[in-house]
């Protein structure tokens, strides 16, 4: 479904993203795990075509794509953001902003898709015309949600999509996440700080650091604690919370 | 919905609604909300006030004034201000209470065609650059940056020494020295908006720059022009007034205020109704578009929403 | 029992909004010796500002209303404006969240860490300048002469945390209020930031408030938590004790985070019952 060769993102001098593998088979649910100037957020806008300019190969659904992505791309991948807030435009209703994707696409139904789309995510008509300021974090988010959705797609990136939440709207974010999957059968790449919010969402984690993948394992090794690389089990043990032996063994790796 | 029959308490309910029942309905509970907002300032309301009268001068002239303004009587020139004429007479025995009525009216042309022009040029060149960047941008730039050189009242004598006097091109001249700090404000706010998650996502979702552009950037570069535009009034008036005043912009007998500045210089201590009482009209018209665009930048501020 | 260090007493914050008196925090009662307090709770709890009120740190428009609200003998609400300033710094620190923002961006740290020693003591430049030092070094940071001059954009946000840290421990006050200090950082340097904080507290006697929304890590790092709803303290325990709290909403919090050695099926979701937000 999706696969990555040698993906390599620079940012003038400095290198984001360093030679990065990995397949995601249809359906799958693959998570990205690292911590801030990983690199993981860059992955997904090197794959979504929000950043143009990577070397290596990117293959969707079978086709090689290039720096700029086509309008048939679009409606198979989509993306939710972090800050529920800036991902909505500050002056668009909520109608407006599902309404924005079908028009650019030239599809008809608005009525009937908007506001199945809206029930779908969670919220009711008394949402439809409110203003992003008018709505609480978890409910921004479940309209980015809706919004990415709206089109149908295949696939989803989602960047980090319950980080800006509070852990109760949390976990109904990610419930809703999970349904979502289940429902229409799609194909997740999750990036995250956070190793449980991955291990509960996801099938297999990539653990990234300094721009390259560490490692690659599936959630029953992670929970297990069979890790190979140190810095995964470092990672794995300051998840735990704060333990002043751990505190002591941690290494920066740099 | 609801329907004319609704009592005033009724109005405000719908006016306040939590959940809007459609996006007309969501973009008036936002106006409300922000003209409430703005309500509260009372030298904001005043600047309304002063402008609402100045457009209800210049409407209502032919009904308020007191004949017509060209009419002469030779007779009663030079008289002070009294209960026949209100302002006063000038040189040619013209009643300077109708005189600026209507000149009240060349006011609001001036103010209004600069606007229309200015505005909408600046927006979208400085959108347009800002966002695409790159050589377009420079480009963009470059030609914005040789409009604001130029001094604007040297241009728009230089363009009325070529094209003759007249307000048509003294309004042109104004314009295009008066658009390139918008260029530059919207600019300045596109690079800033281009890099947020909405645009972001408006990318995924397909949209062109245009767009993009169109439909979600310049909205909210609307503002800070709006506010920059109100600010610039007062300047655009006096740059009117003066190149009156200089014999370059309206010609007499039009009743243009600084024209009528200029003619009355000759009387000033003597009978100083003459040049006074047009000045006390610029005068008050410029602060009025000032309180307004300190109350709607209060407004319309985004830090402060 | 010897006195308490901090003790508040019905505390009581609220705001004049146009659409009426909004209350944040609707009495919220403590005391704390010297140990490591937490206050957990998620964003509209009223942590932040119960914090800041015991530095009467609050913003314009708020209005603080309290029974009691003594720091080690000295009553808070009726001190002055310049025994407060006298207190704040020198006896009562206050570490935020984010360095970038309390950082003073166009002065070298070390300078900083300096001025705040001066500010509270009679020391010359040049005591505060090997104070400075001496600081950076108790945060662990290697090179303390080198980081001395460094700009704040020029440093790392685990850096810049323990930066702000000295500055704030640097007078050596008796109580240090933490809002969030490493919620912007990344979990590995958050553990060697808490073990530095850790070690300062204790070394120093010092009471610590550690305000988070992350209930795993307060439960880990601290000694008491105190779990705030609604402007209110819903529940007070001892830290090991997490795992039999009473009050539900505590256990809802508890249970819907996502565990790593859980499985896969449904969080269970938090229903917020009306009954928390009125008083016990």
């Amino acid at each position: 479904m999706i696969e990555v060769e040698a993906l390599s993102v620079d940012f003038g001098e400095t290198r984001a993203v360093d030679r990065v593998s990995f397949r995601v088979a249809s359906g799958e649910a693959f998570g990205i795990v690292g911590e801030s100037g990983s690199g993981k957020s860059t992955v997904l806008r090197a794959l979504s075509g929000l950043k143009r300019s990577w070397s290596g190969r990117i293959t969707i659904e079978g086709v090689p794509q290039g720096p700029v992505r086509s309008r048939e791309f679009h409606r198979r991948l989509q993306m939710v953001f972090q800050d529920p807030y800036a991902s909505l435009h500050p002056r668009q209703t909520v109608d407006r902003a599902l309404a924005e994707p079908l028009r650019i696409h030239g599809i008809d139904g608005h009525e009937r898709r908007i506001s199945r789309t809206l029930r779908e995510v969670g919220l009711g008509p008394e949402h439809r015309f409110r203003y992003p300021h008018q709505l609480s974090g978890g409910q921004r988010q479940r309209v980015a949600i809706a919004r990415a959705l709206i089109l149908e797609p295949t696939i989803l990136l989602l960047d980090e999509p319950t980080s800006a939440l509070d852990v109760s709207v949390q976990a109904e974010i990610l419930n809703l996440l999970q349904h979502i999957r289940r429902e229409r059968g799609l194909t997740y790449i999750l990036v995250s700080h956070n190793l449980a919010v991955v291990a509960h969402l996801c099938a297999r984690v990539a653990v990234m650091n300094r721009g390259r993948f560490v490692e690659e394992l599936d959630v029953a090794s992670l929970r297990a604690h069979r890790t190979q690389e140190p810095y995964t089990a470092q990672l794995l043990r300051a998840s735990e919370g704060y333990d002043r032996q751990a505190a002591e063994a941690l290494v920066t790796y740099d | 919905m609801t329907s004319e029959a609704i009592a005033p308490r009724g109005w405000h309910a719908w006016l306040t609604a939590d959940a809007p029942d459609s996006r007309l309905h969501a973009r008036l509970v936002r106006l409300y909300g922000t003209a409430r907002i703005f309500a509260r300032n009372p030298l904001a309301l005043v600047g309304v006030a002063i402008v609402v009268l100045l457009v209800a001068m210049a409407l209502a002239a032919p009904w308020l004034a007191h004949g017509v303004p060209s009419a002469q009587d030779l007779a009663r020139r030079l008289r002070p201000p009294s209960a026949a004429s209100w302002f006063g007479t000038d040189e040619l025995g013209r009643d300077i209470y109708t005189r600026i009525l209507y000149g009240a009216r060349i006011t609001l042309g001036i103010v209004a065609l600069v606007v229309v022009i200015v505005a909408p040029v600046g927006l979208l060149v400085g959108c347009v650059a800002g966002y695409l960047g790159g050589f377009v941008d420079t480009a963009l730039m470059r030609v914005t940056d040789i409009f604001l050189a130029f001094p604007r009242l040297i241009l728009a004598l230089a363009f009325v020494a070529a094209l003759g006097p007249g307000i048509e091109n003294a309004v042109i001249a104004i314009s295009l020295t008066a658009w390139p700090p918008y260029a530059r404000i919207a600019r300045a706010e596109t690079l800033l908006l281009r890099e947020s998650d909405f645009i972001s996502a408006a990318r995924l979702l397909g949209a062109g720059w245009s767009r993009i552009v169109f439909l979600h950037v310049m909205p909210l570069c609307l503002a800070s022009v709006i506010v920059r535009v109100t600010l610039d009034m007062a300047g655009i008036i006096l740059t009117a007034a003066g190149l009156g005043f200089l014999g370059l912009g309206a010609q007499p007998p039009s009743p243009e205020w600084g024209a009528m500045i200029s003619a009355g210089r000759k009387f000033v201590l003597d009978q100083w109704w003459v040049a006074a009482f047009p000045g006390l009209a610029i005068c008050t018209v410029s602060l009025g578009f000032n309180l307004l665009g300190d109350g709607l930048r209060d407004v319309l501020d985004p830090k402060q929403r | 029992m010897s006195a308490p260090l901090l003790d508040v007493a019905d505390l009581r914050v609220s705001f004049r909004t146009p659409r009426g008196v909004l209350e944040a925090v609707r009495g919220v009662n403590f005391a704390m010796r010297r140990e490591k307090l937490g206050i957990v709770g998620e964003s509209g709890s009223g942590k932040t500002l119960t914090g800041r009120s015991i530095l009467r740190l609050l913003p314009p428009g708020a209005e603080l209303k309290a029974r009691r609200l003594d720091f080690d003998g000295v009553d808070l609400l009726a001190a002055t404006p310049a025994r407060l300033r006298n207190l704040r710094g020198r006896r009562l620190a206050m570490v935020m969240q984010d360095p970038k923002f309390s950082l003073n961006p166009v002065m070298a740290v070390g300078d900083q860490i300096a001025e705040a020693y001066l500010a509270h003591s009679r020391a010359t430049r040049g005591e505060a300048r090997d104070k400075a030092l001496a600081m950076l070094e108790a945060v662990r940071i290697r090179e303390p002469r080198r980081v001395y001059a460094l700009y704040p954009h020029e440093v790392s946000g685990g850096m810049g945390q323990r930066i702000m840290i000295a500055m704030m421990l640097a007078p050596d006050p008796d109580l240090l209020v933490a809002d969030e200090p490493t919620s912007a950082l990344d979990v590995t340097v958050q553990m060697q930031v808490l073990a530095i904080l850790d070690d300062l507290v204790s070394e120093r006697g010092m009471g610590l408030v550690f305000i988070s929304h992350d209930l795993t890590l307060v439960a880990s790092f601290c000694d008491r938590v105190l779990v705030m709803y609604g402007g209110r303290v819903v529940e007070t325990l001892d830290a090991r004790e997490l795992g039999r709290a009473q009050h539900p909403y505590t256990r809802g919090l508890m249970a819907c985070l996502p565990q790593l050695g859980g499985g896969e099926g449904d969080l269970p979701v938090l229903s917020r019952d009306p009954a928390w937000l009125e008083a016990p």
